[in-house]
């Protein structure tokens, strides 16, 4: 039976090999050698044959070599009796495919220039255009720290079409319920998975995560690309290492194959070469099942799955475990919610986002006084309104635990946000007193009542922070006279919250946390968080870290005592060090807290925002990974982000989040915000409010009008004498370089 | 010649004969069974006519004939019945039959260990000039290879350049250092022999511990011939040690470095498709037999009989073409690497002379029986000797002695010789219609590579299918046809046992061909012969259940990919923590018996067929087949039953899964988002 997946599989790669170098030759005759040929805004080149081996793709005769490379792959055809041995050569002549195929493909992007659209998270469905293509960088990071963090193990490279669309989009909610991405490719006799979702009307995108990458089986590339891309970018894996590469996509990334409909010899090839990642396929029809374990965890094909098991025994089939929410509302519930939309049209209740009050409280209670599970709506609910109605809306969340601490109320109030987000129907934007919910028709047809918000709340508190919390009762306003009172009240608390956090320091604290929330991921990076400097990634906060210690005691954030201050300006301490020596195996034995210039902290692939010295400005630059093009330092974020990433120390570079930028510790070794001379400007009006605000702390007032953009320039010539007239700090302090 | 005048001219050499054992008694293979019959019609005496009129010496056979001293030879065979109370039993000297027992093993292990060893060195010879550039006539094929292995050999294969980057070295130069380095462990006094250092961790530190690492490869030889001589060592256990020591020297170094050098000098193996049994002369060719031991010699031989010129001599002679065919372990060499047909194993090498068929029979080394030299001599076939350490006195044998520095030469002249021959055939050619296809050629590099290709090559599908059960263990068969048992019969019956209980086999030497001519290398009879869990496991890769690794050095491979196996993960730490198992049904060589002992040395429970001559004296009987183990893990066996032989193998298989935890079924672990933080870092 394997040697007819062997047999076919090895003609499929001759054909797409062949196929691909036709294509190839007719675009060096159109459009000669020095052509660029490249997927966009990416470092990682064509990402699988530079991951695999190291050969960067950057024109049409670049990519000469690695096509003859795919040619001296293709293994001899089996022979029907006594034949050689085929596992190793299937393998083989799989890889060849796709290298075959990412070649085809990136021809594609020159010969047909509109045919993806590059650097979009959702396709542009009211105008046809429905295939996204190669992700690029910016989208990749975003989407990989779902991976690192666990909010998405892995994904679902379905391949064909369901024999009809509702079959389609019940797979694909039953993939969005677990968690796992959908990418989309290939098309069986015409009808693609992607246009059944569309027909039935369910959001496609990066934001829902369903990806529709292309109609044909050579967009399987665009799966594979995304897991080395995020191989080398959160795994630091070398370029060309395909040792490790591989066993990082077997060990880390939870994906597979689902092939839909017949499966031909072209289907048959990529499905080998997925195989080389560990990547099992499991099929609805009957062909030949390769069940004995090894390349891939467990089984390598499986045949014959029913469409209704097919989430299900994927899953296992790769060895995956997939805890689904239980949460008793009548919508689907889950993080591949969070991102999709709810549209004017379907739009059935509007809460806050500027024409109402939308306020968020979470307070800590007395034991006594909560009675948990407790849910109360004053005010009328959905049922007494009409479609396109607004109210005012307040969701006052109270809770109680023994180990519960009001500093963790920023913390669990926060969740808000994503946790109603996670219901399949409902949008929420914001945070605070600027909140914005959308309650769609589709979630009003299946019975959602504002309670659900409450259960919701209620449920996954206890879920995700059983350890610090007992009690859990929500209250929701929907009077205008009661929204206003919480809001008053609320925003006192945030006043004093934000003082507290404000005035929290380094030096105040005798425990920093470690992270290694990404290790699953990133494997040799560690954070190590203190007040003034939060995670590189943005997403924890020292408090954060502290809070999830402590529900969590073994998890990924342990206390690291700060021990003795070795050097108290550039922020080097020796309980700090002691830990990184341990945590990186040896690798790294100190760094520094507050310099980017001796010793930085490392840096995984994760950061919201990489710093790079720009030495002709005395000064320094940051960039945040939303924003792909060139910077002063001559580097797109994406190729400093694959410079320095991987748990690296590099002088001269530091990852850092946004929220950092303007924190008191921010680079202060080297001279602190002064220092910046240059920030995307979407970066800078991100965060106005608080750069004028360090701004006036440091004595500059107008430091924000000083700052250079790439309205200024993009290099260090040309801004050099923006920052002359505008007498930036940074010109008169100490050389940067010396 | 007619038929009848080589009946003629076979009964002037010939004993008067008794009435002969029916064919079909003898051998299982029907190709054998036509031509003893064939021989005998010719009245051409064979060793299996031989082996029915002499019996085998019964105090020999059980170890305890002592003839190291001019005062004996000493016998002190075992009283019928056994001993009871104290075993009084003493040669003149006072030895006690372990000693004598022990000396007499020792003594084989020094010689299996010497055959295998001065293979080597010529290899080694051989290489070094190649490296040198002294020969034009081999080369360095396998660059791949010799940068593998040049580290292990301590041999640096990048340099520092001027700004401390490493630069790829020059391959001539670590060629030169290799050969050097290699060629180095035979006189080496003191020390380590260096790819001793390849065995796991844990066994190296074992033996180091023991103190039984092997110092030089020929010293160990030579100091047994010393503690063997008269009033020398007289501690059975003292004697294992330094068998230990020399047998080490064979597997891990003498044996090892032949094949390092070999894949170097001519490709590392991979999997080709050939035939076996004698089926694959052919009538109208010329048919040369290379039969011995070592790829020096058949390598040339098969590059000249490609040669167009001689091609067109062999028309020029009235033959289609040239037809080479191999016997014993030198056909391995050259199957494993060409595709080149195997005419037979040990037993069948006078059966291959009787066809009629053969223009020349090469030999170079080792288990080539001197009656070859009658046989032919009753046909037109000519013996051609090649080495000087074995020339052949009987019969017109003729010797073409072969140099490394004029080895094609020397080859074409032997090609040549043979098609000159071809037009003397005068006796009607009788070719038995049997042959059968076979894959061979599974270096360990080549498991490596089929497990998972280019990009996942590696061990760890193996050991998965081993923890999970699929595979129940891996056997080594290996080993020579002995004429004291029915041909192949035990070599068959104790394979298919064991793939039909899911143990994977691993073969070299004669078993090898035994199981090729009967279809146990095509991947096709692991449907038909393997247990369900094998068989799935040979679909998927598309393997026979019995991988052809080479030729009897080649159980070097044996022992690299049992190191491979441990290094993989799963399964232990050691090669003695596998589910594995060693075998020798139809031994009869002392090669053997120093194979064995650097199995057992190494951790492997070797099983032996047919007889072991230690039964004479029971303390050292059982320090061989029980003591060892709770010193190496491994030890020997015997068992002459091929039933019983394949489930004592299957029990210890099965002890070794209950002691790593794998005897139950495993549970699917599927991995939540903790067990993924848990993950070591890569």
């Amino acid at each position: 039976m394997s040697k007819l997946v062997a047999f076919a599989a090895i003609q499929g790669a001759y054909n797409i090999v062949s196929k691909a170098e036709g294509k190839y030759k007719r675009a060096l005759e159109t459009y000669g050698g020095s052509q660029k040929l490249e997927f966009p805004n990416t470092a990682y080149f064509l990402p699988i044959i530079y991951s695999l081996t190291g050969i960067k793709v950057t024109d049409l005769d670049s990519a000469k070599k690695p096509l003859e490379f795919a040619r001296q792959l293709l293994p001899p055809h089996v022979k029907k009796d006594c034949h050689l041995p085929y596992l190793g050569p299937l393998l083989d002549g799989g890889m060849a495919a796709l290298f075959a195929e990412e070649i085809a493909e990136a021809v594609r992007y020159v010969e047909d220039p509109d045919f993806y659209q590059p650097e979009m998270e959702d396709p542009d469905v009211d105008n046809g255009k429905i295939w996204l293509g190669a992700a690029d960088d910016a989208i990749m990071r975003k989407r990989g720290v779902e991976f690192v963090d666990g909010t998405a193990p892995g994904f679902a490279a379905i391949v064909g079409a369901a024999p009809d669309p509702a079959t389609a989009k019940k797979m694909a909610e039953e993939y969005q319920l677990k968690t796992i991405y959908v990418f989309m490719a290939a098309n069986q006799n015409g009808t693609t998975f992607t246009e059944q979702l569309i027909e039935e009307g369910v959001q496609i995108g990066w934001n829902t995560r369903l990806v529709p990458f292309g109609p044909d089986i050579s967009a399987a590339v665009f799966a594979l690309g995304f897991a080395n891309r995020a191989g080398m970018a959160f795994g630091g894996i070398e370029p060309g290492d395909y040792k490790k590469m591989l066993a990082y996509q077997k060990d880390r990334i939870f994906a597979f194959v689902n092939a839909l409909g017949d499966v031909n010899a072209e289907w048959a090839a990529n499905a080998a070469g997925a195989i080389n990642w560990g990547f099992p396929t499991i099929a609805d029809t009957d062909i030949p099942e390769v069940l004995p374990t090894g390349v891939c965890t467990y089984e390598h094909v499986v045949a014959n799955v029913t469409h209704e098991e097919m989430p299900q025994k994927s899953i296992e089939v790769r060895g995956l475990k997939v805890t689904v929410a239980d949460i008793e509302i009548p919508l689907a519930y889950g993080p591949a919610f969070e991102g999709e939309r709810v549209r004017k049209d379907d739009l059935y209740l509007e809460m806050g986002g500027g024409k109402t009050q939308c306020t968020e409280l979470c307070k800590m209670g007395d034991m006594t006084d909560i009675e948990d599970g407790k849910v109360d709506l004053i005010g009328p609910d959905v049922t007494d309104i009409k479609k396109g109605d607004r109210l005012p809306f307040g969701i006052y969340v109270q809770v109680a635990g023994r180990q519960m601490q009001a500093d963790f109320e920023p913390i669990l109030e926060r969740q808000i946000h994503h946790l109603i987000n996670y219901a399949q129907g409902i949008m929420h934007i914001g945070q605070r007193d600027i909140s914005w919910i959308r309650v769609g028709d589709q979630a009003i047809d299946k019975g959602f009542t504002l309670k659900d918000v409450g259960v919701i709340l209620h449920a996954k508190f206890h879920q995700d922070f059983g350890n610090i919390l007992d009690k859990v009762q929500v209250t929701l306003y929907t009077k205008e006279g009661d929204v206003g009172e919480l809001t008053k009240r609320a925003r006192g608390e945030y006043k004093m919250r934000d003082d507290r956090v404000e005035k929290m320091t380094d030096e105040a604290v005798e425990t920093y946390y470690s992270c290694t929330l990404c290790q699953s991921f990133a494997p040799s990076h560690v954070c190590v968080v203190s007040p003034e400097r939060t995670g590189l990634c943005g997403a924890y906060n020292w408090m954060d870290c502290k809070a999830s210690f402590e529900i969590n005691p073994t998890g990924p954030n342990q206390p690291v005592e700060k021990g003795e201050v070795i050097d108290a300006k550039l922020g080097q301490f020796k309980g700090v060090n002691d830990f990184i020596y341990k945590a990186s195996r040896q690798a790294i034995d100190h760094y520094n807290f507050y310099s980017m210039l001796i010793d930085p902290m490392t840096t995984c692939g994760c950061c919201e925002c990489i710093a790079a010295v720009l030495p002709s400005c005395n000064g320094v630059m940051t960039v945040h990974r939303d924003y792909t093009q060139e910077t002063p330092c001559g580097m797109k974020f994406t190729t400093l982000a694959g410079v320095m990433g991987g748990g690296q120390s590099s002088p001269g570079f530091v990852g850092h989040s946004k929220y950092n930028i303007t924190q008191g510790k921010f680079i202060v070794g080297d001279g602190g915000l002064l220092r910046m001379v240059w920030m995307p400007k979407s970066l800078k009006e991100e965060i106005k409010d608080r750069i004028l605000k360090r701004g006036e702390e440091m004595g500059v007032p107008d430091l924000f009008d000083r700052i250079a953009d790439e309205s200024v320039g993009i290099t260090e010539e040309d801004i050099l004498p923006f920052l002359q007239e505008k007498d930036h700090p940074a010109l008169k302090l100490d050389p940067i370089v010396g | 010649m007619t038929t009848e005048e080589v009946k003629k001219k076979a009964a002037a050499g010939a004993k008067k004969e008794k009435k002969a054992v029916n064919a079909k008694d003898l051998t299982v293979d029907p190709a054998t069974v036509e031509m003893i019959e064939r021989s005998r019609e010719l009245g051409i005496e064979t060793i299996f006519d031989r082996a029915q009129t002499m019996k085998p010496c019964n105090i020999g056979l059980q170890g305890i004939c002592c003839k190291n001293c001019a005062q004996g030879p000493c016998r002190l065979p075992m009283p019928k019945g056994g001993i009871e109370g104290e075993d009084t039993r003493k040669g003149l000297c006072g030895a006690t039959p372990e000693t004598i027992a022990s000396r007499n093993f020792a003594r084989m292990v020094a010689a299996g260990a010497a055959a295998h060893s001065d293979h080597g060195r010529g290899v080694a010879e051989t290489f070094l000039a190649a490296a040198r550039k002294e020969t034009e006539d081999y080369k360095i094929k396998d660059t791949k290879k010799l940068l593998e292995i040049a580290p292990d050999y301590g041999v640096d294969i990048t340099v520092e350049g001027e700004d401390g980057e490493k630069l790829a070295r020059d391959m001539d130069e670590i060629a030169v250092e290799l050969g050097e380095t290699a060629l180095a462990q035979w006189g080496q006094q003191q020390g380590e022999v260096i790819t001793v250092k390849r065995a796991p961790a844990p066994r190296y530190e074992l033996w180091k511990k023991l103190g039984v690492i092997p110092r030089g490869i020929d010293r160990e030889t030579v100091e047994i011939m010393h503690r063997t001589h008269m009033g020398v060592d007289q501690d059975y256990e003292n004697m294992t040690d330094q068998c230990t020591r020399a047998s080490l020297a064979d597997g891990w170094g003498g044996s090892m470095i032949a094949t390092d050098l070999q894949d170097v000098m001519f490709g590392c193996p991979y999997p080709v498709k050939s035939s076996a049994n004698l089926g694959v002369l052919k009538e109208d060719h010329v048919n040369i037999i290379i039969h011995g031991h070592e790829p020096l010699l058949s390598e040339m031989i098969v590059q000249a009989s490609e040669l167009p010129e001689l091609l067109a001599l062999a028309k020029e002679k009235g033959a289609n073409g040239i037809q080479l065919s191999g016997i014993c372990c030198t056909a391995n060499e050259i199957l494993i690497r060409h595709g080149v047909p195997l005419a037979g194993n040990y037993l069948q090498q006078e059966l291959a002379i009787v066809t009629g068929a053969v223009d020349a029979m090469v030999v170079d080394v080792q288990c080539i029986m001197e009656n070859v030299a009658n046989v032919a001599d009753c046909f037109h076939t000519k013996i051609i000797t090649t080495n000087p350490r074995a020339k052949i006195a009987s019969g017109n044998t003729i010797h073409i002695e072969f140099d490394e520095h004029t080895a094609f030469n020397d080859a074409k002249k032997i090609v040549k010789e043979a098609i000159e021959n071809f037009t003397k055939r005068e006796t009607e050619v009788m070719i038995p219609d049997y042959s059968s296809d076979l894959i061979a050629g599974f270096s360990y590099e080549a498991i490596n590579y089929h497990l998972g290709g280019t990009f996942r090559g590696s061990y760890a599908p193996l050991n998965d299918n081993i923890i999970n059960g699929r595979i129940r263990g891996v056997a080594g068969v290996v080993g020579c046809n002995n004429a004291r048992a029915t041909h192949d019969e035990a070599h068959i019956t104790i394979v298919k046992e064991l793939i039909k209980h899911d143990v994977i086999v691993l073969t070299t030497g004669c078993n090898a061909i035994t199981c090729a001519k009967v279809g146990l290398l095509t991947p096709e009879s692991a449907k038909v012969f393997c247990g369900a869990g094998l068989a799935e496991v040979c679909e998927t890769v598309g393997i026979p259940p019995v991988l052809h690794m080479g030729s009897c050095v080649d159980n070097s491979r044996i022992l690299m990919a049992a190191t491979e196996v441990v290094k993989a993960g799963g399964l232990g730490n050691d090669i003695s923590d596998l589910p594995a198992a060693g075998s020798a049904p139809e031994w009869m060589s002392e090669k053997a018996i120093s194979i064995g002992q650097y199995f057992v040395a190494s951790g492997v429970y070797t099983v032996f067929g047919v007889t072991l001559p230690v039964s004479g004296a029971p303390v050292f009987e059982d320090h061989l087949y029980n003591k060892l183990e709770g010193i190496y893990g491994g030890m020997w066996d015997l068992e002459a039953d091929p039933i019983k032989h394949a489930h004592k193998m299957i029990a210890h298989i099965d002890k070794k899964r209950k002691a790593l935890g794998i005897d139950k079924s495993r549970e699917r672990v599927l991995m939540d988002m903790a067990a993924r933080q848990k993950l070591e870092a890569a």
